[in-house]
Parts: structure tokens; sequence; C-alpha cells
């Protein structure tokens, strides 16, 4: 089975190339480009990525006109059938708001903009995007993000973290996230938000490959199941 | 019809903006100033037929993220 995918691009996406190129590299197959204004997916898909980036310029709240848009209805109804659907940065702000994922992403508590590598723990190494690391393992992902401070009730992180829905989490804190959630999953565990650019760390060149791991796990669950 | 929408973040939400805000006030010499919380105003010009259950729905659906926002509809008189 070949191995289909999507990536989103929102008016405003600035990761969209670097995600496909990460895909095509580690996942192969066939990635389609999408446009927002799409009211339908491609066929056939075993995957979907949601793009770094500014989308509608962040009017409103981070991701939340993109969250609205015509091919976000389609990505809702995908990840409803059960099609795998990893949002990165601007992509996660989107599927909060989308209410994919609980909770939102409020401004950085330090109010800056960070920008640099940081240091992830994988909290939970069985996940479909995340099988392919060891449980607490340390990995390096660089973030690039204003809006990346996690937010939810104590009632919902209480819940998230009760059933192993936290993917990554810092190991430090970087923008004020509740208990430093970097990355969030859904319940069926078939969706992935995170605020960290796995797909910026896929080769020596780009200074580790620590991101590769994410995309291995996702095309040897899917494909290989 | 003119409508003023008011989101808040809720209580209990960190607002690192407001945070800022007062740090800078506090910078100009403003002494006294106990918190300060930034939210937004919308402003609508609807039709007048348009009901307070559409624009409730407006608020619920993108106005306001109601995982940290309140808000508040003010019909102009």
């Amino acid at each position: 089975m070949a191995f289909t995918s999507a990536v989103i691009t929102f008016p405003g996406s600035n990761c969209d190339r670097d995600m496909a190129v990460a895909i095509e590299q580690v996942c192969g197959g066939t990635v389609h480009r999408v446009w927002h204004g799409d009211a339908d997916l491609p066929d056939g898909l075993d995957f979907i990525a949601l793009p770094g980036g500014f989308s509608y310029g962040d009017y409103l709240r981070s991701g939340a006109m993109a969250a609205r848009s015509p091919v976000m209805q389609a990505v809702v109804r995908a990840a409803e059938r059960g099609v795998a659907v990893l949002g990165v940065c601007n992509g996660f702000q989107v599927l909060t708001e989308a209410g994919l994922l609980p909770g939102a992403l409020m401004r950085n508590a330090g109010i800056r903009f960070v920008c640099r590598d940081v240091a992830l723990t994988v909290e939970n190494a069985q996940s479909l995007f995340t099988a392919g690391y060891a449980s607490g393992q340390q990995i390096t992902i660089p973030v690039a993000h204003h809006d990346g401070n996690y937010f939810a009730d104590d009632a919902t992180l209480d819940r998230i973290e009760g059933e192993g829905r936290v993917a990554f989490r810092y190991a430090e804190p970087v923008n004020g996230s509740a208990r430093n959630i970097a990355g969030v999953l859904n319940d069926r565990g078939n969706v992935l938000g995170m605020m960290p650019h796995p797909e910026r760390m896929i080769e020596a060149a780009h200074g580790g490959a620590d991101g590769r791991a994410l995309f291995e796990s996702v095309v040897r669950g899917l494909v290989n199941a | 019809m003119k409508v003023r929408v008011l989101v808040t973040l809720k209580n209990g939400v960190l607002d690192p903006q407001g945070r800022a805000i007062h740090h800078a006030l506090e910078g100009l010499g403003f002494a006294g100033v106990n918190d300060v919380r930034a939210g937004r105003v919308i402003e609508l010009d609807v039709a007048d037929s348009t009901s307070d259950e559409a624009l409730d729905d407006m608020c619920r659906k993108l106005l306001a993220n109601l995982v940290i926002e309140n808000y508040r509809i003010e019909k102009a008189a």
C-alpha cells in the first residue's frame, strides 16, 4: 500500500514546504498539497499534516480563522473517520481552535517570540506518532512561536495526563505551558498537536535528526500495521 | 443595528499581555495600578432582524474561544 498524505496550506502558512519535504523523504509515497479553500480532500489519505506559520496573519486568535476554513471541515470529518492528523505549531493552534484537541495556545508567558532548539521528553512512546521513540527519551527539536503557552483547566489537564495523551513535554519551561506540555493527542490517538517542529530535524544538515522518528512511526504504524 | 462584543480572558487564565501593560504603566510612573487584563472589542453592524441567538452563536463559534475567554454582547441603544 502506497502511503498517501496531504499537507494543507493556509494563507500565511510558511512551513508547508518543509513539512511536505519531510514526509516525502521519511514516509515516501504521494504527498498532496491542498489549499485552504478546497472543500474536499484527495481520496484515500492516510495522513494529513497542518503546517506551521501564521495563517490569516494570526487575526482574531492564532489558528482561529484557519479552523473555520472550508478545508478544515473536511479535515475534521477525516479525523473523525480515523485518518491520522498532525498539527505542528500553527497547525496545533488550528487543531485546538477546531475542537479536535483540548485546551488553547496562548501568548508565551514571557511575551517574547521563542525561536531555538529545546529539549523534549517523550512522555508517551506508544502512540501512532511516537512509537519510534523510547518512553522518557530526551530529544532535541526546534520551536519558533509566539503563542505556544498551552492552557487547559485542571480537570482537563488531569484527564489528558491520566489517559497518556501528553505526547511530549518540555524538559524545562519554554513558554509558560501548563505542566510543560509540548504535544497533545486526542482521545482516539489519531490526532497529535505539538508546538516544536519535527520536520525541521530530519537530517544531519538540520543539526540533528530527532524529528525523523515521528514520521517513521506514522508510516510504520499506518502502512506496515 | 450596532452591536459591541467584549471578549475578556476568564478569571484564573494568566494574561501575559495584561502583565506587560501593567509593567509598562509602572515604568511610566503610574502608581496604584493593582492589575491589568487585556481583552478585545469587536464592533458589528448587523441587520436589525438579527436575533439574540444568532449573536450568541457568532460569539460561541468564532468571536470568543470559550476555553479561555468570556464574552459580553452590548447592543447600542
